[in-house]
């Protein structure tokens, strides 16, 4: 990934900026330049989604993604976060077997993987488990 | 002008290591390591942590618990020795993380363990001259110590972060006075391109951390008119877990003085956040009107010596803290090839 | 609109085919469906080739063109068409389009992917680039992955069970082994596939399709003019096409997919028949759970149904409602781009009644069901023969 494309997303990818439509007031995640909902009578404006939501549903990735091996076996997760939009992100910190649907998370800062050993270092966030 | 603490916030990573879980590797004698170092287990970061994800969270509590505007704070200095780049600051990634940009200064610092502190000291200077309404200081660190060196049984992750604002009701704790010591005396270094630091052994005691901690204590001691007596509690630089105390004898502070501070025998040393996050540990538990010591060392870089009196803010906000018990409870044990493997020890 | 025809098929064998380039692939496939439909290439009006990525698998794009030159075609319209692993199936329906329009009467619909010129890890590598690079694979996200996410929400909502998910496996094995052109002859139990090495739990090696190189090609014509060059010219009767978000967690549920189940809608009714007319379908099985879904998704049963469905045996070559009789992308194998229009060759060559051991009794009416990503896209085409 080039530098530029990695840090255009810097403000979504450390601080879940996404949007709001002033038109219909439906909140998205990640960030949308049309309102899929008004189309373009829609006013989207950026906004700061709460870190926290709830897991619906996960996997224990063991056959890594590209530049994720060396955490494998990894939990992916689609968590749907209180502001209502769901995204798809690693529960870091965890054992395993102690995922369950329906438990509650809060997204943390966390590397994501790096440009190779000399290259830049992606951050972005990853659920952890609210206990 | 004296400032004031306005908020902090702490991060240990999850994961711990036990010092038997090392000493069985190199066939070294638990029982003599734990006793002789006086620790028990360090902090191990995960595979997906570095200085500044642990500055983040750190960062992100200290803004919750002070219950500012994170666009207020005017300058952030993150003091570490394993700053994820070796050109590219953190600071803006701590910045970026907690948006608190782009209005405002930032930096990072490289000063052994006392990196953390001496962006405390400059955040002190920053806002009492009124240049900024607030600044964040914070101590972050991975370590890394030699596979089989003694350093390896103590370097541990953690960082602490502390925002420095003024002195009126929303302090939590006025910080009264500092003192440094600081002389060229090289009893711990790493190389530029080297992995892990070498050190002098125990030219490491006397001469270096017991000189310095002991001198920059006296130093803010004779400054403002105190003695041992007039604080609840101090905290020293913890490399292990006793050389803070023997400084604390030395001294002339008791036992009980020091033990809320003194973590490193449960986390390891966190080098730059130590001697912040032993503070921010007798924050979490301190009445109003306590007065804490505080005395950081880095090695080749001197110590800073802090007294910080608490306020009534402090049992007010305390609903805000993320305490740092929370962080040191909450652990789990790996072995040591799992540590090797989130350590990136493996050759591949 | 005019009617449409199918007046020929080819398809290549599947698998790790070392030997083969890519343009050999597709010739192949191209040059069965000619001999196939007796027709000669100088009276082809276009051809849609659907391929996903030549370029990230052999580092080569504009394959419409490669392809058309090196079949001797040059100078007839060649159009690549992409939907990541639904481009066969989009490519067979521009084809249909093209004949339906009467802009064209002899249109090849052809479908391509060589998969082994690179590494395995590259492979999934460039899989992955179907799911959104910026909320999905930055997060680690993989394809089975994203389908493992849907089978966990489907055995917590339907309680589906893992063994459930196995038995696609095992029925698409089997069907396979009769498949001269599939990758896999191997028959596999419900317990070999439970303690197959996981890749991404629930879902396990045999829970997996494989990586294939492959190809294509069926050729279409205006219905009124497809008995010229075949007794038993198959009708497109419906073609259907849907989209959905790229992203799974941008959809509203993770066990289904609405893409299939509003591209049936469209073909069902272009078709004028509804589910219970289909006598077999070649459905999407990138994945077990995918078949399970699609069974539902197509209203072959109730949602949720679709484990017990096929664990009670009922999408069987012997069974009322026989599901991937080709051995499906499971058995058969996966060349991603290929593999839209290799289903079109196994409902065609089922209604004409040639595929020898596994062929069905009651084959009139078809139907084939490809995905693109993890559910994006979804194309649909409904079969039945002309008399």
């Amino acid at each position: 990934m080039s530098v530029a494309r990695f840090w255009r997303e810097i403000p979504s990818r450390y601080n879940l900026i996404g949007s709001k439509c002033g038109n219909c007031n439906k909140i998205m995640f990640p960030p949308r330049f049309i309102c899929p909902y008004c189309r373009r009578t829609g006013k989207l404006e950026p906004y700061n989604l709460r870190k926290k939501g709830k897991i619906v549903s996960y996997t224990v990735v063991h056959a890594a993604a590209n530049g994720f091996e060396e955490q494998a076996p990894y939990t992916l997760a689609i968590v749907e976060l209180d502001d209502g939009p769901s995204v798809t992100t690693q529960i870091t910190d965890c054992n395993h077997s102690e995922i369950n649907i329906g438990d509650t998370v809060e997204l943390v800062f966390r590397r994501m993987g790096q440009d190779g050993e000399d290259g830049v270092i992606y951050y972005g966030y990853k659920g952890r488990l609210l206990k | 002008m004296a400032v004031g603490i306005t908020g902090y916030g702490v991060y240990v990573p999850r994961y711990r290591i036990k010092a038997e879980e090392i000493a069985k590797v190199w066939g070294a004698d638990p029982e003599k390591i734990k006793h002789g170092l006086n620790i028990t287990e360090k902090s191990v970061p995960g595979p997906d942590e570095d200085a500044a994800t642990i500055a983040v969270e750190a960062a992100r509590n200290a803004v919750s618990h002070a219950g500012i505007n994170a666009r207020d704070i005017g300058v952030i200095y993150v003091g570490s020795e394993s700053h994820p780049y070796a050109v590219k600051p953190t600071a803006t990634i701590v910045a970026e993380a907690i948006e608190a940009t782009p209005n405002l200064t930032a930096a990072d610092y490289e000063f052994a363990c006392k990196a953390g502190t001496a962006g405390l000291q400059a955040c002190m200077g920053v806002v009492g001259f009124g240049m900024m309404n607030y600044g964040m200081a914070i101590g972050t660190d991975t370590s890394q110590g030699a596979p089989g060196d003694a350093l390896e049984y103590t370097a541990a992750a953690g960082g602490a972060s502390f925002i420095i604002g003024n002195n009126g009701s929303e302090a939590i704790a006025t910080i009264e006075g500092t003192c440094s010591f600081t002389t060229d005396t090289p009893d711990f270094w790493r190389r530029e391109m080297r992995p892990y630091p070498r050190h002098g052994g125990r030219f490491t005691g006397k001469p270096a951390y017991f000189k310095h901690v002991l001198s920059a204590t006296h130093a803010l001691l004779r400054k403002l008119k105190l003695t041992p007596q007039d604080f609840a509690y101090a905290v020293f630089h913890q490399p292990n877990g006793k050389f803070p105390v023997q400084a604390a004898k030395e001294l002339g502070f008791s036992k009980t003085q020091v033990a809320q501070g003194l973590l490193t025998p449960k986390i390891g040393n966190t080098y730059s956040a130590a001697s912040m996050l032993g503070l921010a540990s007798v924050l979490d538990i301190a009445k109003p009107n306590e007065r804490i010591l505080v005395v950081s060392y880095g090695s080749g870089a001197g110590s800073d010596a802090f007294s910080i009196l608490t306020h009534d803010a402090i049992e007010k906000k305390r609903k805000n803290t993320v305490p740092i018990s929370k962080y040191i409870n909450q652990k789990e044990y790996v072995d040591y090839s799992t540590y090797a493997k989130y350590r990136g020890l493996l050759v591949k | 609109m005019r009617d449409v025809a199918v007046i020929g098929v080819g398809l290549t064998k599947f698998g790790e085919l070392w030997d083969v380039s890519f343009r050999e692939l597709m010739l192949e496939a191209g040059v069965r469906a000619l001999e196939d439909a007796g027709i000669d290439g100088r009276q082809l009006d276009a051809m849609y080739t659907g391929n996903m990525s030549a370029g990230q698998f052999i580092n080569q794009e504009h394959v419409s063109s490669l392809v058309a030159d090196h079949a001797g075609l040059v100078p007839i319209p060649a159009t690549r068409v992409e939907a990541a692993c639904a481009s066969g199936g989009l490519a067979l329906r521009h084809a249909i389009i093209a004949v339906a329009s009467g802009l064209h009467d002899f249109v090849v619909a052809s479908g391509i992917e060589k998969m082994t010129d690179i590494m395995t890890a590259g492979a999934t590598g460039a899989l992955a680039t179907a799911a959104d690079q910026e909320w999905e694979v930055y997060q680690g996200a993989t394809f089975p992955g994203l389908y493992a996410l849907m089978a966990r929400r489907h055995m917590y909502e339907f309680g589906t069970t893992e063994e459930h998910l196995a038995n696609v496996a095992v029925k698409n094995h089997e069907n396979a082994f009769l498949n001269p052109c599939a990758q896999y002859h191997l028959k596999v139990s419900v317990e070999d596939v439970m303690n197959s090495s996981p890749v991404s739990l629930p879902l396990k090696l045999l829970d997996c399709s494989p990586i294939t190189d492959g190809a294509a090609c069926v050729i279409l014509a205006p219905a009124e003019k497809a008995r010229m060059f075949t007794d038993t010219p198959i009708l497109v009767a419906g073609t259907g096409q849907a989209s959905d978000h790229i992203s799974l967690h941008s959809r509203t549920s993770l066990t289904g997919l609405n893409a299939t189940v509003e591209a049936a809608k469209v073909a069902y009714k272009m078709a004028k028949v509804g589910p219970k007319d289909i006598d077999l379908a070649e459905v999407h099985d990138c994945f077990t759970i995918a078949e399970i879904m699609a069974i539902e998704d197509l209203g072959f049963c109730k949602k949720g149904d679709g484990g017990k469905m096929t664990a009670e045996g009922q999408t069987t070559l012997n069974s009322a409602k026989p599901i991937n009789t080709s051995g499906g992308l499971k058995g058969k194998g996966h060349p991603v781009g290929a593999t839209g229009i290799a289903q079109a060759v196994e409902i065609v060559s089922q209604l004409r009644g040639e595929t020898g051991k596994r062929q069905i009794n009651k084959a009139d009416v078809g139907m084939t069901h490809n995905v693109g990503g993890s559910g994006g896209t979804a194309v649909i085409h409904i079969f039945r023969r002309a008399d």
